[in-house]
């Protein structure tokens, strides 16, 4: 046993108990106010990993690791010369001696003590809680045991319709399961919402196939033969046949620690503190987050609280400096994160404040539900919203204000009312915006005015703000164009030096307006000096793109060589064909899904005997041929396309491969047939330009083969359909894609995705992936989901008339050059010599293949911009 | 080194040490894209043609890659300077002149051209 006493002399210790979402916070509010220079400071976490972001803990399901989900950056640790003992609770605190145990047997002793012990989940007494199957829902290892049990489980049950238990039962649900909610309360987040909101949230949360069961008990959890649960009893005495149950019946602040010790915890539990976070029976012991009973008499079992409590606690730490916080209460907003549905309640939800008015809009066939309370001086106090929780982030703000509007045009849907609902510029400076971080209106506009921050990244990266729960930063992202424009700072957004137009705002005018010209609408719309120029090499091909993607509606050719389109392609797209570094060209041709049958590998492999092409399986499940000359391409695709092929568009910004598993046609554990939907997919899309390269795999079961989860679009098989994930990107900057929604139809499923990729061709910028998109375009997934799922802009039948187009309109171009003498023409090394090959292309024999035999340079080889194709533009 | 063509039926021609060398029919280069065209010593050429007809001729190889393919970028201007960038790397040339801008210390031939 080892036994650290203070050298006299040595800096004092600060020991922090628990390293959670608060006491991470808490940590680095130390080194903001530079304690981790002047203490030593200690952490003892009991999990076997360091802090992670628990509200964001039920994305592991939809794809986040839990590396994902760490909030623990290791260098901001040992940065600070911070002792963190992972795995290693406290056990005893000794007041007297001022020490604490760890349970490897570790004492420490401290100057300032910091309980951040949280909470832990309240199980109900009932029979047989803790059999096999009983789970709780608090931390990653709670999700992993639910996780592995449940591959063998059919059915499940949530014990508790809160917040908490709706997103456990999203879970279930996700993982296969049939699932129950069994919540005591007559309504669903009963804490949360009122009668009318918890009925139109019933039709949801029933639409989506989930069984609700409220105002009854849980009895007795039965168990089978080798003891494992196998149903429940209700208090009603009905029987629930489940094989698994989820207990989310609320939570408990973690105090033991502190009784153990004798600081003081009030009657239902909590660490009794006072506005300083100092406990009331010891000055040199704090408590904070869950785990603490605020002066104001209250628990508060979220994170925002926490949060403040942290920075309070520090500040007290700091007192010498003369920096005094308060924590006298907190907001208890909140917003679900299911999928699917849209649920939030703000300040006094319930109306409980005297005297005061609701304003209600109600709409039970769409399942809307929306509540604001008022006081008498038309402060806006709280509010609920079901069904539509889009003003969320501004009404939130908003709360404690009187709004400059009336309160009726804040609920109405859009259109309803001329007010035309509320900007965020409405709101007051000392407004919370953020209220995970408190950070306020004024805090977000001193990010862009005195802190130069010019994007949403930045002014998270600067505030905090919205890096907690996200639902803030649509608020974020139009404060920060509002306060950009305001202060003058000259943002160009232009897509290059000849327009100033973003890439979006000349796919609106080229729709609207029926432009078919490069050369039209450069001269109508470019900058001045650009009219009548001849562009660059930024927005010829970016244009060609758009014509190319409306092509089918504004009535242009799709043939991207036709006329002045020829002049404005990339030279691959010029070629239909992808130039390598000595000047010969690559031939990849469509093998949609990866499927192909052992004929035409057979003609591949002759035409690459034939004309000594060197041939490699590309990493997108298709075979590419190198070292054809220009003049050798319309030969090779006469054959290509006599075989049936198609070309592959891998010189394209444009739909690349849509990769497979074998799913279950042949392998053990697929679900559905992801070798047929990959191809169906590839079919579809396949010759779509859009702003950057699109990219997509089926997966036959949740094993993802394919890798879909880094693919533009996604798709993994259920025993119910078909999870679409999108915005995955590899490459440089490697991104996951996130769920945009489960268990679909095939119908479905190709409907949405028509719609996500319309929607991406008409707001992206110029060689904006995906991911990059998805991560800029204010709202993100969330704004995404809305619009593709739940048409809030009420342009998905656009969307899928333009898609239909291009399904409608596609024809292989490889198969209309070779048939096309004019533009045959131009495939040729020189213009004066059609029939001679370019000397400088010349190869050398490697591994039974060629390789290209480079000449050797007076100059180095130093990319001039534009390394990566999607890098800024110059 | 440019000159306004009114008609198509003209060949562009290039002005070599021995004299003027007929490179195409002028209606063969697609306006705001190059060719490349070859020369009896076997050096290369890239030729091209604005949308208001003029023409240009510097050399064809690319001298950051090596490779002769600058017929084969796209062209623009910048600062009233006609240029065309490599499709290897994107550098770009200024089209009259030959010269890299961006890279001063590099250049190629330019090639004094004519529609006759
Ligand atoms: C041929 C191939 C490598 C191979 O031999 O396997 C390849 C070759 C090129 N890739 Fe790739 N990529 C190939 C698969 C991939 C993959 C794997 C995949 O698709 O599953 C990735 C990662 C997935 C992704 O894109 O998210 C990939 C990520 C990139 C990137 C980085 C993209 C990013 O968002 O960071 C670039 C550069 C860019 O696009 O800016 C790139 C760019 C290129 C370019 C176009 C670079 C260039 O300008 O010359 C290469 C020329 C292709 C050619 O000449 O045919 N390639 N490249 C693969 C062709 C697949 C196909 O059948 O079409
Ligand atoms: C699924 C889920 C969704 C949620 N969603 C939201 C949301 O949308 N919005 C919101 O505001 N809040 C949400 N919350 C609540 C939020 O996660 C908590 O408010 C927050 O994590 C509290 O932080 P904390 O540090 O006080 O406690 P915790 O994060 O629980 O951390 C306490 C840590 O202390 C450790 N510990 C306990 N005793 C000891 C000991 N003796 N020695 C060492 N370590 C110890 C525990 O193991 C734990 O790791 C959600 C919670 C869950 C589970
Ligand atoms: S993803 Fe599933 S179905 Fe497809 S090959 Fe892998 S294990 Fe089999
Ligand atoms: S409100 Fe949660 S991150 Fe801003």
């Amino acid at each position: 046993m080892t036994s650290h006493t203070r050298a006299p002399g040595a800096a004092p210790t600060i020991v922090l108990v628990g390293h959670g979402m608060v006491g991470q916070r808490f940590l680095e509010a130390l080194a903001e106010r530079g304690l981790t220079a002047t203490h030593r400071v200690v952490v003892l976490c009991e999990e076997p990993r360091p802090a992670y972001d628990r509200v964001a803990l039920t994305s592991y399901f939809s794809g986040r690791t839990a590396e994902d989900l760490s909030m623990t950056d290791m260098e901001f640790i040992d940065a600070h010369g911070i002792e963190l003992y992972v795995g290693d609770p406290a056990d005893v605190v000794d007041r007297a001696a001022k020490t604490v145990t760890a349970r490897s047997g570790r004492v420490f002793a401290y100057d300032t003590l910091v309980l951040a012990t949280g909470s832990y989940p309240f199980v109900p007494p009932v029979p047989n809680k803790d059999a096999d199957g009983c789970f709780v829902y608090r931390t990653i290892d709670d999700l992993l045991a639910i996780e592995e049990y449940a591959k063998g489980a059919r059915t499940g049950a949530v014990v508790g319709g809160g917040l908490l238990g709706l997103e456990a039962a999203g879970a279930l649900k996700g993982l296969g399961l049939d699932t129950h909610i069994v919540e005591f309360a007559p309504r669903l987040m009963p804490v949360q919402v009122d009668d009318g909101g918890g009925a139109a949230l019933l039709r949801t949360i029933e639409g989506m196939g989930l069984s609700v069961h409220t105002g009854v008990g849980t009895q007795e959890i039965v168990t089978g033969a080798a003891g494992a649960v196998s149903g429940m009893t209700l208090s009603d005495g009905s029987e629930l046949g489940v094989d698994m149950v989820v207990f989310s019946a609320g939570v408990r602040p973690r105090d033991q620690l502190a009784r153990d010790c004798g600081l003081a915890v009030g009657e239902r539990g909590g660490i009794s503190v006072d506005e300083r976070c100092r406990t009331v029976t010891d000055p040199h012991v704090f408590a904070i987050g869950e785990c603490a009973l605020a002066a104001d008499g209250r628990v508060y079992g979220l994170v925002a609280p926490g949060y403040e409590q942290a920075e309070t606690a520090a500040a007290a730490i700091a007192a010498d400096e003369g920096e005094q916080l308060a924590f006298t209460g907190a907001d208890l907003s909140t917003k679900l994160k299911l999928l699917g549905v849209d649920v939030a309640s703000f300040g006094d939800a319930h109306g409980t404040t005297e005297g005061c008015l609701d304003v209600v809009y109600a709409d039970s066939r769409a399942g809307l539900y929306k509540k604001l309370v008022v006081g008498r001086d038309g402060t806006l106090l709280g509010g609920v919203l079901v069904g539509d929780a889009e003003a969320y982030g501004t009404l939130r703000a908003l709360t404690g204000s009187v709004p400059p509007v009336s309160p009726e045009s804040l609920v109405l849907p859009a259109g309803a009312d001329s007010g035309d609902g509320l900007g965020p510029a409405a709101l007051p400076d000392e407004a919370v915006v953020c209220s995970c971080n408190n950070v306020t209106k004024g805090a977000i506009r001193g990010a862009v005015t005195e802190h130069r921050c010019t994007t949403v990244p930045e002014v998270k990266k600067c505030t905090k703000a919205g890096t907690t729960c996200g639902s803030c930063v649509k608020v974020l992202g139009q404060l920060v164009d509002a306060e950009l424009e305001a202060s003058g700072v000259e943002v160009d957004k232009g897509l290059c030096g000849c327009f100033a137009q973003t890439r979006e705002e000349l796919y609106e005018i080229v729709l609207s307006l029926r432009i078919t010209s490069y050369q039209d609408l450069l001269d109508r719309y470019g900058r001045e000096g650009a009219r009548g120029g001849e562009g660059c090499e930024t927005c010829k091909p970016a244009v060609a793109s758009v014509i190319a993607s409306l092509a089918p509606v504004i009535g242009a050719s799709g043939y991207v060589l036709d006329g002045e389109q020829a002049a404005l392609q990339d030279t691959n797209d010029h070629h239909l064909a992808n130039l390598q570094k000595n000047g010969s060209y690559s031939v990849v041709p469509r093998i949609p899904g990866g499927e192909i049958a052992p004929e035409k590998l057979i003609v591949i492999g002759e035409i690459a005997r034939d004309f000594g092409l060197y041939t490699k399986i590309t990493g997108g499940q298709r075979i590419d041929m190198f070292g054809a000359r220009a003049e050798q391409l319309p030969l090779i695709w006469a054959r290509l396309v006599d075989a049936g092929f198609e070309s592959g568009h891998a010189y394209g910004k444009a739909l690349r491969t849509v990769k497979s598993c074998v799913g279950s046609t042949w392998c053990r554990y697929g679900v559905q047939d992801s070798v047929r939907m990959a191809i169906d997919l590839e079919l579809r899309y396949r010759g779509l330009r859009s702003p950057h390269k699109l990219k997509s795999a089926v997966s036959g079961c949740a094993r993802e083969c394919a890798e879909a989860q880094s693919k533009d679009f996604g798709v993994i098989a259920t025993a119910n359909g078909w999870n679409l994930y999108v915005g995955g990107n590899g490459g440089a900057t490697p991104r996951h894609a996130d769920l945009l929604a489960q268990d679909l139809s095939d119908a479905e499923l190709v409907r949405l995705i028509d719609r996500f990729l319309m929607f991406y061709i008409r707001t992206a910028d110029r060689l904006e992936r995906t991911s990059v998109w998805l991560e800029r375009i204010p709202g993100g997934l969330d704004h995404v989901r809305d619009v593709v799922v739940h048409d809030s802009l009420g342009i998905c039948d656009e969307l899928e008339a333009l898609m239909r187009a291009h399904v409608a309109g596609y024809r292989d171009e490889w198969a209309e050059t070779v048939n096309d003498p004019e533009k045959l023409t131009r495939f040729v090394s020189f213009v004066n010599a059609p029939d001679t090959p370019d000397p400088v292309v010349a190869f050398v024999p490697e591994r039974d293949q060629i390789k290209p035999d480079l000449p050797l340079l007076a100059i180095g080889r130093r990319p001039a911009a534009d390394v990566l194709e999607g890098s800024t533009p110059r | 080194m440019t000159l306004a063509v009114e008609t198509t039926t003209l060949k562009a021609q290039l002005r070599l040490a021995e004299g003027w060398f007929t490179a195409c029919d002028v209606h063969a280069l697609l306006p705001g894209r190059g060719a490349a065209v070859l020369l009896p010593d076997g050096r290369q050429v890239a030729l091209f043609r604005d949308r208001a007809g003029r023409l240009y001729a510097i050399d064809n190889r690319d001298p950051f890659t090596g490779a002769a393919v600058l017929s084969r970028g796209l062209t623009g201007t910048h600062e009233g300077r006609p240029y065309v960038a490599s499709p290897l790397l994107k550098q770009r040339f200024d089209l009259a002149s030959g010269e890299c801008l961006d890279d001063e210390t590099v250049r190629v031939t330019a090639y004094e051209v004519r529609a006759a």
